[in-house]
């Protein structure tokens, strides 16, 4: 697959380790120091010794008619982020592999120029030589000046670790296709616009040429025409062809698909844009052709209308025109849109590939727990649009399946595309696997897509060669295609999948993989699931060598999907289950026949189909392609254990919190923070963006609940005042005193809605009921003035409702706790030492509790009659056994699960639009003080 | 509480232990309210709450706003607007005729001198009259007759279309505080002191005319009359702010019996009468009474006093039910009584039986025939014996609703559904049982899920 074998760099440390064992060291002057940047205090984890950058970042490159290949902007646009990185270089190798079927002009047997809808093309390429890998997204702008109409563009998420390329793959290929799918979107508008403008100068033209003409004719009664009248009469059929050139082409670009923009994930915008679209898709109605488009007037309403020019005859594009720039193609808004998904991109990926994943899991799985997750978490963050690839992870399993050819055929529904040359020229990239060309014929091709299909793939061969004579090898390391070629073999060999063997082998095989100069394709585009289902079959995914295996196996894939009520639910359910038995034996190892048996706690609906849980998290699918060898440089490095690793981690960590020891827990949620020290990025990780904010309180409300725990022995029946829906006062002189206590306090308050947490920090007026309703924990000031006093008259009226922390003379007043959930939640000889973890560890013990809540919440029995003549009391028996028994809990810890499930029962009940009136629930219970 | 609060650390001493009024600890197993919902919406002291149907009531406050709820669910259903100044008296009108279906109105008066009649069911004015000289005090609707009566300075009688069918002479400056219906076509009207009877005759010609003639005054209460309610057919009762209960006759309009002195109290059983004038009227007020068939609970002062018709005496009492003065009591079947006060809180009581003979016995100088023109030594006597054959009865709190931040000026009991409380907070506060609730939104949950198709039962 590879050409010739590299020198290996000997920079990663588990390839020296290899060497260590096996072969005689090296002589001293051929080694190459570790830690090159270890004296200047950098991390020596770090892997990016190698890149000369300091983080990631997102670069944009064009290949200029002019000038060639040249970067644009990076974002983050700073100087210092590139560092010494030769952007012009790297400009130049990632836009010398684009996979884009760009062709646009004269096909042959069409009268006029046509434009092609082309696919973003997305591949991955590394570049040993300056430690840079990089996410690539290809796309083409139209711009009436260019040549053949096109301007390719690239853009490029940069990183110094693979592993977050590789794995990150499918969200940043999401992520990106939106920034594409904006730019693209303005272009259009632009595009359409130029057009508009350039038929009405040729219209304009037109009526000075026919003038002119029949002047000249009128002048003229010799009866024979000048040279000059036949150069007019040329003039004027040039001007006419163009006309209808144009308007073809405007027809075109109007006629774009749109129902592809109606797929859910093309959405990433504003209203406003969404509208924009709307109103462009409407012209695609034939009978409407609005020039002005409605979208446009309330962009453009500032515009003075356009006066159209002459047009000289022979004004062909000349090379000392200066073409658009990137703004100009795409107009403003959409390219300041397009800046902010880049930003957000840019934020969203940067730091440790860990960290990242562990985000995801933890919100995939947060996700799947759709009824309980507002409770205590932060949900506003999970309504964004998820990656699109729910099903891929698990299903993707089905790959062994082979018998499915045919289930594709007769699922996928074929759709003949209008738009004829979505083929891609690379299909054909003749790198290697040549033999297998005759394979990659589809049927389905078209004669016109198949000339094309020669033509472009000599131009892309001459490409490719031009580079790789330059002495400079790209080497594709794996696609999609080609890499489930090598499953086939691998991973059936590796079924009883012992993770070691694998890995070694995969090393061995990817040792030559990393060569010294080179560029790497490590892997194209797997978008066909990014793309509707009817644009699949001629989607130009960048190298097809393959047949359509692949193809059919994600027919698979989506066949649940497609037909969930056809399968039978039985069926559905083994079916996913053996899915998931396979999976996680993939991901996990050993480890799998625990997960199989779900624990009672875990978040599942008993009444409802298994599948639903079952389903394991999303992001296990890198991890598992790796294993696959669908990338063999990827278990090469130093990461590649790092996933498979981190995903058993989590799982026997959130065991281990299950049966709760502390210490476990710290340990293995700082066995993940030290992970997340191998950083790649120099840059903290705040992963996600929605909760940089949150981490940060989260911390400091971690460190000063640890604190809170330690210093007040009586945290205990506090945390339950809490956690039962009684108000909790805190009551203080001291404004800062009491709000720190407040905000360590405020991670056990359970959610009443998905807005804001009831917590109110600091209040100076007497509360009132209503207070306690909306609040269930509150700053409350104390004063020695008079209206101090009446703060105290209420506050002593209320008591019922009230549990009141003095935080000055250090009492509790509250009801009993004798419970052991909160024991276990807040203990104060906790190893725990950092607010972080200490957080972590309270949302696993509130997330079990949760799963108990929804538990008790939706059993049918135990809170209905089984049947009609049941007395009520033994409905009441039942549930009471149910808590105590079933969900072990004792005492006090029951009101807090019930407090829980009714908090449950009103989210679930309560209509959307609806706000619902916030009621009080409180008990008869009589009060305690304590002190210190 | 309180002490703790503001002394920072000493032992929490409860200041009800020095006061007189029973108090109950937070361990009031019988008190079912353990939910509550806040309604907000009134701008000044709710002064009403009325019942439209089983799950509908009607609130109207000093604001002129009357607004309609859902007893289930809280929820606002109208907003009605249309009196300027604060409302004086509200009443349900249910009317059904054999043709129409049954409409529910409410009628409501207003300070601003108008009364205007509202449909419950789209929420709109249906009339309102505008033709009053002073401010309508009290409203009854006779469902009988099918008219409905106001009370102000004059009686006015009106039928369901709103026209005036007849009315009184100009009465006092002071007007109607309070009507009640009586059998045989009559009603008892209270001014100031007296208590005046009217009878409605048919008017010979037309078909809907009613004449209304005074029959009777009685003048036996020595100050105005603060209440006035029908127990059944035969006796209605009255109670005067000076702590003078009158049973009625309600056929013949004589006085049955009588009871006064509820302020007293065995300590000082024979203070002079001049001292006992002296006394803050509010403390003997009888502020409100209601009765079941046996008993008439009366709430006088800051007390609570049962008086049983049969035995025509007091049969059990609670001198200081409330820190202040008791302004409404009602009696629920379950011999539960709830009481609620100025001082903010509600409580709820229960009528038992003293099962050993009492350490203290109900006062003596309590009872007094006045029909037997006893002296009152001879009735105190004849109390003493009575007491002795016959069993005592106390009242037991059994639960207290604290919520409201000023006087709790009414309530409605809607059995299941709760307990609305309207106050001078401006809040009306719906009490309602967790466990019911929670049992409800668990059926509303298990509706939900089958109608999303996710509910599988497996038996």
């Amino acid at each position: 697959m590879i050409s010739a074998p590299d020198v290996v760099a000997f920079t990663r440390e588990e390839e020296l380790e290899d060497d260590l064992y096996r072969e005689p060291p090296l002589p001293e002057e051929y080694s190459v120091p570790l830690f090159p940047f270890a004296g200047q205090g950098a991390n020596p984890w770090a892997k990016v010794a190698g890149s000369k950058f300091t983080r990631d970042f997102i670069l944009i490159s064009e290949f200029s008619e002019q000038v060639g290949p040249q970067p644009l902007l990076t974002i983050p646009d700073d100087a210092k982020v590139s560092g010494t990185f030769d952007l012009n270089y790297f400009s130049l190798r990632i836009m010398s592999v684009d996979y884009q079927a760009s062709f646009v002009g004269h096909p042959p047997g069409s009268a006029y120029p046509k434009l092609n809808f082309v696919e973003d093309s997305k591949v991955v390429l590394g570049d040993s030589k300056e430690g840079a890998f990089a996410y690539v997204h290809h796309l083409t702008l139209y711009d009436l000046e260019a040549r053949g109409f096109v301007r390719p563009f690239c853009m490029a998420y940069i990183s110094a670790d693979e592993h977050k390329i590789m794995q990150q793959f499918q969200e940043l290929s999401a992520e990106f296709s939106k920034a594409s799918e904006c730019l693209k979107t303005g272009n259009r508008k632009a595009f359409a616009n130029e057009l508009e403008k350039k038929l009405k100068d040729l219209d304009y033209t037109r009526t000075v040429l026919h003038n002119e003409t029949e002047q000249q004719k009128k002048a003229n009664d010799k009866g024979y025409y000048t040279t000059q009248a036949i150069e007019k009469a040329n003039e004027l059929a040039s001007v006419e062809k163009s006309i209808i050139e144009h308007q073809d082409l405007l027809r075109q670009i109007r006629s774009y698909p749109y129902r592809k923009l109606k797929e859910s994930e093309f959405h990433p915008y504003e209203p406003e844009c969404a509208l924009d679209r709307a109103d462009v898709g409407s012209d695609q109605d034939p009978t409407v052709s609005d020039p002005a488009e409605p979208g446009e007037t309330h962009l453009y309403s500032h515009m003075p209308s356009y006066t159209p020019k002459l047009i000289k005859a022979k004004s062909a594009k000349c090379f000392d025109k200066k073409l658009k720039t990137l703004k100009e193609l795409c107009d403003v808004y959409f390219f300041t849109q397009t800046l902010d998904q880049l930003h957000h991109i840019e934020r969203t990926f940067r730091g440790d590939v860990c960290y990242l994943l562990t985000e995801q899991i933890s919100r995939s799985l947060l996700k799947q727990q759709s009824v309980t997750n507002f409770l205590f978490e932060d949900v506003s963050f999970l309504d964004e649009k998820p990656p699109e690839k729910q099903y891929r992870g698990c299903q993707g399993l089905g790959q062994d399946a082979i018998d499915d050819k045919c289930l594709e055929e007769s699922l996928a529904p074929k759709v003949v595309i209008s738009l004829g040359s979505y083929k891609s020229s690379v299909e054909c990239v003749p790198i290697k696997m040549e033999q297998e060309m005759e394979d990659s014929e589809e049927p389905k091709m078209s004669e016109s897509t198949m000339s094309e299909h020669q033509e472009n793939l000599d131009y892309l061969d001459a490409d490719i060669k031009g580079s790789i004579s330059s002495g400079e090898s790209i080497e594709v390391l794996g696609t999609e295609k080609s890499g489930s070629g090598l499953t086939k073999s691998e991973s059936q060999a590796s079924l009883p999948v012992i993770p070691s063997p694998q890995a070694g082998r995969s090393k061995v095989g990817s040792r030559r993989t990393v060569s010294e100069d080179s560029i790497e394709v490590l892997s194209t585009c797997p978008s066909e699931s990014l793309i509707p289902e009817d644009f699949k079959a001629s989607y130009p995914s960048a190298i097809n060598e393959e047949p359509y295996v692949d193809d059919d196996e994600r027919g698979l894939r989506f066949t649940p999907r497609l037909n969930p009520g056809v399968d039978d639910g039985q069926d559905d359910v083994s079916k996913q289950e053996s899915l998931v038995q396979v999976d996680a034996a993939c991901c996990i190892g050993k480890e799998s026949p625990n997960f199989l048996e779900p624990l009672p706690e875990l978040g599942q609906k008993p009444c409802e189909e298994d599948g639903v849980v079952r389903i394991p998290p999303q992001p296990y699918r890198p991890a598992e392609q790796g294993l696959r060898g669908g990338f063999p440089s990827h278990d090469g490095l130093s990461g590649g254990l790092l996933p498979y690793e981190l995903d058993s981690r989590y799982l026997a960590g959130s065991r281990e919190v299950s049966k709760s020891s502390l210490d476990e827990c710290s340990d293995s949620t700082s066995y993940i923070s030290s992970a997340a020290s191998t950083c790649s990025d120099r840059t903290p990780s705040p992963a996600h963006l929605a909760c940089a904010a949150g981490e940060r309180h989260r911390k400091r409300a971690g460190q000063n609940a640890l604190r809170f725990i330690r210093q007040y022995p009586f945290a205990h029946p506090a945390i339950y005042s809490l956690l039962s829906g009684r108000t909790l006062v805190v009551l203080g002189e001291d404004e800062a005193m009491v709000k720190k206590l407040v905000t360590a306090l405020s991670i056990f308050v359970p959610n009443c809605g998905v807005y804001a947490k009831p917590v109110k920090h600091w209040v100076t007026s007497p509360l009132h009921l209503v207070d306690f309703q909306k609040w269930k924990l509150i700053g409350l000031q104390r004063t020695v003035s008079p209206a101090g006093v009446n703060v105290l008259h209420a506050l002593s009226r209320y008591s019922r409702y009230l549990s009141i922390l003095d935080a000055d003379s250090k009492t509790l007043r509250c009801p009993l706790y004798k419970g052991t959930v909160v024991a276990r939640l807040a203990d104060h000889r906790t190893q725990i030492k950092r607010g972080s973890t200490y957080y972590m560890h309270v949302q696993s013990i509130l997330t079990q509790l949760c799963s108990k809540a929804f538990l008790f919440t939706f059993c049918h029995h135990l809170h209905l009659p089984i049947s009609e003549r049941e007395p009520e009391e033994s409905v009441v028996n039942r549930r009471m056994n149910f808590l105590k028994l079933q969900l072990g809990l004792a005492n006090e810890d029951i009101k807090i699960v019930q407090y829980l499930a009714e908090l449950l029962k009103l989210h679930y009940i309560q209509e959307p639009g609806q706000g619902g009136n916030p009621l009080l629930r409180f008990d008869y219970v009589p009060s305690f003080l304590y002190k210190i | 509480m309180l002490r703790w609060l503001i002394g920072g650390g000493r032992e929490p001493q409860g200041l009800a232990e020095k006061s007189s009024v029973q108090t109950i600890g937070e361990d009031q197993i019988q008190n079912p309210y353990t939910e509550l919902l806040v309604l907000k919406g009134h701008q000044d002291i709710v002064r009403f709450l009325v019942q439209i149907d089983d799950c509908r009531f009607a609130s109207a406050g000093d604001d002129g706003i009357i607004f309609l709820w859902n007893a289930q669910t809280g929820e606002k259903l109208y907003e009605l607007h249309g009196h300027t100044h604060k409302i004086t008296a509200i009443a349900p009108f249910s009317s059904s005729d054999g043709t129409e279906e049954k409409t529910d109105l409410i009628i409501t008066a207003s300070a601003d001198r108008t009364v205007i009649v509202w449909d419950c069911t789209s929420g709109r004015q249906v009339r309102k009259v505008s033709c009053f000289h002073s401010t309508v005090k009290c409203l009854t609707v006779l469902q009988r007759l099918n008219v409905w009566l106001s009370g102000g300075s004059d009686l006015c009688v009106w039928n369901r279309k709103l026209d005036l069918l007849c009315k009184t002479s100009h009465l006092t400056d002071a007007g109607i505080s309070a009507l009640v219906e009586l059998p045989k076509n009559c009603v008892a009207a209270a001014v100031g002191k007296e208590l005046i009877i009217f009878r409605l005759n048919a008017s010979s010609n037309g078909s809907e005319g009613w004449n209304v003639l005074e029959v009777k005054r009685l003048v036996d209460h020595q100050d105005n009359i603060s209440s006035l309610v029908s127990v059944n057919d035969l006796t209605f009762v009255t109670g005067s702010h000076v702590g003078e209960l009158i049973v009625w006759d309600a056929l013949d309009w004589t006085k049955q019996a009588s009871e006064c002195n509820f302020w007293d109290s065995s300590v000082h059983p024979d203070v002079q009468q001049e001292i006992k004038l002296s006394q803050s009227p509010n403390e003997t007020s009888v502020q409100h009474v209601t009765s079941d068939e046996e008993c008439v609970f009366a709430a006088v002062g800051k007390g609570i006093y049962v008086y049983n018709l049969q035995m025509k005496r007091v049969i059990a009492c609670q001198r200081t039910a409330h820190d202040s003065s008791v302004l409404h009591i009602e009696k629920l079947p379950n011999r539960q009584l709830i009481s609620c006060s100025e001082d903010g809180s509600v409580r709820i009581w229960e009528l038992r039986e003293r099962q050993q003979l009492p350490a203290e016995p109900v006062p003596t100088g309590f009872f007094n025939m006045w029909g037997f023109g006893r002296a009152n030594k001879q009735a105190n006597q004849a109390a003493k014996k009575m007491q002795e054959n016959t069993p005592m009865y106390f009242l037991e709190l059994v639960g207290d609703l604290i919520g409201h931040s000023s006087a709790v000026q009414m309530f409605l009991y809607f059995g299941e559904l709760g307990l609305a409380t309207c106050s001078a907070d401006h809040l009306i506060i719906l009490w309602k049982d967790g466990e019911r609730e929670s049992s409800l939104r668990s059926l509303a949950l298990f509706k939900k899920l089958a109608q999303n198709g996710d509910l599988q039962l497996k038996l």
